[in-house]
């Protein structure tokens, strides 16, 4: 008798600890599944970007490509950085293919022919970068064509082709 | 020749490990003892041969040895002799050795422990250890191999050989790439030992757990005999972040301290498990619950050390950390497969012998609310995976890579963290196996109200900000239930054995350092949370082109620019600096130097912010621009951020903590017996 009184309590504790468990999970699942369409980003090629026009008009994408030395400009009073970046591959399988990052960046930042793009970002000029740096910004791409960066972050392989850390801005 | 000396002792080194591996599973097989004894004979000849392999990468790298291509990517002649040492783990290569060396001094120093009570499991952790050591000594000795030289062939090219090829002549560049500007830093100097520390050290638990899976030895003496490792482990790993973070607000440039970045996440998923286990372990050894639990806890820590190690080495993700892509990517993951796969199924065959003796009965029982605290550092877990993995996941499913961000994390585990705390505070005035609403409510109105108090004052000085508000609270919280167990505990052994009230609480915390080491961490937690909320939710920033002797204001701040000088150093450096005076309410209280160093070797300039730092705030200046003749003045950026020194003095005191937890008793077996009184104070005196 008594045996069995315990048992329907072990029963019903148990529902208890299941029940509250799965609201947890609940919970937790929500706030990803959530959070996720708050903030995911597509994470596009220049050239991804350039096809993809109109849907991207206006949204936070992330972009990827080889600074252009020459192109860096900086103007102190207002903070304004503007830089052009050249196409590179997304695929690491392809980057690699091609010789590794360095190899890449180098051969976009010297091809006149491949499609380039203008950035704009406002606040200090970063300390890496530079020609054939790795630049990956986050922002809006603007209805002029320009890509207005609120976030940059840049990696510079260096002369053995070893990426080294580079440096986030935001 | 130092080179080839290095690498032969890394192959021995490998052979020894292979051969400790074969002799233990042998000995366990035809229980032979001498042939155990052997195999940990081999695992302590590992740590000299390894020493050896690390020794001579340091000589290299001290004697400027750059025909070695490892010494030539991560040291140059202007470089000091403390980070030509620190090279070591300035590279991939070089940071493989170093998690090995200290693979090899934790076995060890595990073999050399007494093992007459345990001698059961002394072949499988040998065997465990060992398969750890002999995978990363492979992945230095065939994939990233440290000791590869630079040759010249005949065609007048530069390639890069562990053995001479045909008609090549040594190459020698005349100096070196240098370590990376970011990375001189004493900060970058600790960080990545300790995190290594940490990771190397929780293999050893993982090294316990599966001895005691596969001799069926499944009671609690795994989980005593590694308590102290698996906290001087957590204890490496928090001391790495939290020095990691302090070197990233110092250097990084931006005033920010923790950016969600894959390798920082990489680092914190273990700990999270890490810190999982230490609480639900106390379950186990007071109830003799949730064995499964832990044993999937202590399997998940150590693969995700492994994750940890291959996502710092790996190009598969962009990070400010990642190190070059390298083909140690699939070997990695087949590791990690093959460990997790084969763990698991350990589990699973002792499955009916894990069996919980007791039955969790009460909702806000100690126990249950662990639990929960397990759920919740499980959901921040499986959030942070998820974040990590996304755009690998999105790119497999839909062709397209998708990502997310620091926005991504902070929302999804903002009430997480929130609920933690929220735990932290109930948890330790719960009892265990029956608490009721009411037992609670009697326990918890005093530290409740007293938090109230501090609502009202933070509302009082103008905080509107609902998180902010909410955070105060928590953390008010937590802190007036802590002190007031430790308050209520010296109470009642003041009243009971006439000693002063200082040393009642000295003997208090003495006598159970567990548990008041747990308490000081989580006053450490409320600390780093008040910090954090600081500088998360009341940072402000403004930016500005001054000339020489103008002013810039943020909030009651400013700043005048006084004078700029630029020069050249010994090491290679040009200095711009500038000296700016600090105004608070319009009275000088100091000045600050921020400057910008360019390093002509590398090319590349860093950004050096002046900081002044109070318990109010930080006041943080960087030096963006200036204007060679300085008529036009120079642009500075500046930022203030409220609170952020109780971040780290949050993280001595939860350092400190820990220590305190992990102290050695005096009387080693004493910690072994069970504790008598399961009740705590809560129910006694309620």
């Amino acid at each position: 008798m008594e045996n069995t009184v315990e048992t329907q309590a072990g029963l019903a504790g148990r529902a208890k600890f299941i029940v509250g468990g799965l609201l947890i999970i609940a919970a937790i699942v929500y706030l990803i599944a959530s959070s996720t369409r708050a903030s995911a980003q597509y994470f596009l090629t220049i050239e991804e970007l350039a096809a993809k026009n109109e849907k991207v008009l206006g949204r936070d994408v992330r972009v990827s490509g080889a600074v252009i030395g020459d192109s860096i400009q900086y103007d102190p009073q207002t903070l304004t950085l503007s830089f052009t970046v050249a196409h590179v591959p997304g695929d690491n399988k392809e980057i690699e293919a091609q010789g590794g990052l360095g190899a890449v960046l180098h051969a976009a930042a010297i091809d006149p022919n491949r499609p380039r793009m203008q950035v704009v970002y406002v606040g200090p000029k970063p300390d890496l970068l530079k020609n054939e740096a790795q630049a990956i910004m986050t922002g809006k791409l603007g209805e002029d064509g320009v890509f207005y960066a609120e976030e940059l972050l840049l990696k510079c392989p260096t002369k053995y082709e070893e990426a080294v850390p580079g440096q986030v801005e935001g | 020749m130092v080179a080839n000396l290095g690498y032969g002792a890394l192959v021995i080194a490998l052979f020894v490990s292979l051969f400790g591996i074969g002799a233990a599973a042998y000995g366990v097989r035809k229980n032979q003892s001498a042939w155990v004894d052997s195999a940990r004979n081999a695992m302590l000849l590992t740590w000299p041969l390894v020493t050896l392999a690390a020794l001579s990468i340091i000589y290299l790298l001290v004697n400027n040895h750059y025909e070695v291509e490892y010494v030539a990517n991560v040291t140059s002649n202007s470089m000091p002799l403390y980070l030509k040492v620190t090279a070591l783990w300035g590279g991939q290569a070089g940071s493989l050795i170093f998690w090995s060396w200290l693979m090899s001094a934790f076995a060890s120093a595990v073999t050399l422990r007494k093992w007459d009570r345990d001698r059961e499991f002394l072949p499988w952790v040998t065997i465990v250890s060992l398969v750890t050591l002999a995978f990363f000594l492979s992945l230095s000795i065939f994939i990233e191999n440290p000791f590869v030289r630079l040759w010249q062939t005949s065609a007048g090219q530069i390639t890069s050989a562990m053995f001479p090829p045909a008609r090549a002549v040594p190459y020698l560049p005349p100096d070196g790439n240098g370590l990376n500007p970011l990375l001189r830093h004493p900060g970058m100097i600790i960080h990545p030992p300790l995190l290594y520390l940490g990771f190397v050290s929780f293999v050893i638990p993982y090294a316990f757990a599966m001895a005691a899976l596969i001799t069926g030895r499944t009671d609690d003496r795994w989980i005593r005999l590694t308590r102290r490792w698996s906290l001087v482990a957590w204890l490496f790993l928090s001391l790495g972040l939290i020095i990691g973070g302090r070197w990233a607000y110092d250097v990084l440039g931006w005033g920010g301290y923790w950016g969600w970045d894959p390798v920082e996440i990489a680092a914190f998923m273990p700990w999270l498990t890490g810190t999982a286990f230490l609480h639900s372990v106390m379950i186990q050894e007071k109830r003799g619950m949730l064995k499964h639990w832990n044993m999937i806890l202590v399997i998940l820590t150590y693969d995700l050390v492994i994750f940890g190690t291959f996502l710092t080495r790996s190009g598969v993700l962009s990070s400010v950390h990642a190190f070059a892509q390298s083909a140690i990517g699939p070997v990695f993951f087949g590791f990690i497969g093959l460990t997790f796969i084969t763990s698991l199924s350990l589990v699973l065959k002792r499955w009916n012998e894990l069996k919980s003796e007791a039955q969790m009965t009460s909702l806000l029982s100690r126990e249950a609310l662990f639990l929960l605290n397990n759920l919740l550092f499980m959901g921040i877990l499986v959030v942070c995976f998820w974040g990590v993995i996304f755009p690998l996941i999105s790119e497999l499913f839909t062709g397209q890579k998708v990502t997310v961000g620091p926005p991504f994390y902070e929302r999804a585990n903002g009430p997480l963290f929130a609920g933690l705390l929220l735990l932290m505070g109930i948890a330790p005035l719960a009892a265990w196996r029956h608490s009721t609403a009411k037992t609670l409510g009697r326990a918890i109105w005093k530290p409740f109200l007293a938090s109230l108090v501090v609502v009202a004052a933070v509302l009082l000085r103008g905080v509107r900000q609902p998180a902010a508000v909410l955070g105060f609270w928590l953390s008010a919280f937590v802190a007036f239930v802590t002190l007031y167990e430790f308050w209520r505990g010296s109470l009642a052994r003041y009243r009971k054995s006439g000693e002063s009230f200082p040393v009642a609480l000295w003997r208090l915390a003495g006598r159970n350092r567990r548990r008041y080491g747990g308490y000081i961490i989580h006053l450490g937690v409320v600390l780093m949370a008040i910090g954090i909320i600081g500088i998360e939710v009341f940072q402000t920033e403004t930016q500005g082109t001054i000339p020489q002797g103008g002013q810039l204001a943020l909030g009651d701040y400013s700043i005048s620019f006084d004078s700029l000088a630029t020069f050249d150093t010994a090491d290679g450096r040009n200095v711009a600096r500038a000296v700016v005076g600090v105004y608070h309410n319009g009275s000088y209280v100091g000045e600050l130097h921020p400057r910008r160093d360019y390093y002509y070797e590398s090319q590349q300039p860093m950004t050096i912010p002046g900081v002044r730092s109070t318990w109010e705030d930080d006041f943080y200046v960087l030096l963006v621009d200036w204007q060679p003749i300085s008529s036009q003045g120079a642009t500075f950026k500046v930022y203030r951020n409220p609170l952020v020194n109780w971040l780290w003095l949050g993280g001595i005191v939860f350092i400190l903590g820990t220590l305190v937890a992990a102290w050695p008793d005096r009387d080693p077996e004493a910690m072994r017996l069970p504790v008598k009184r399961t009740v705590p104070y809560a129910a006694t005196d309620a």
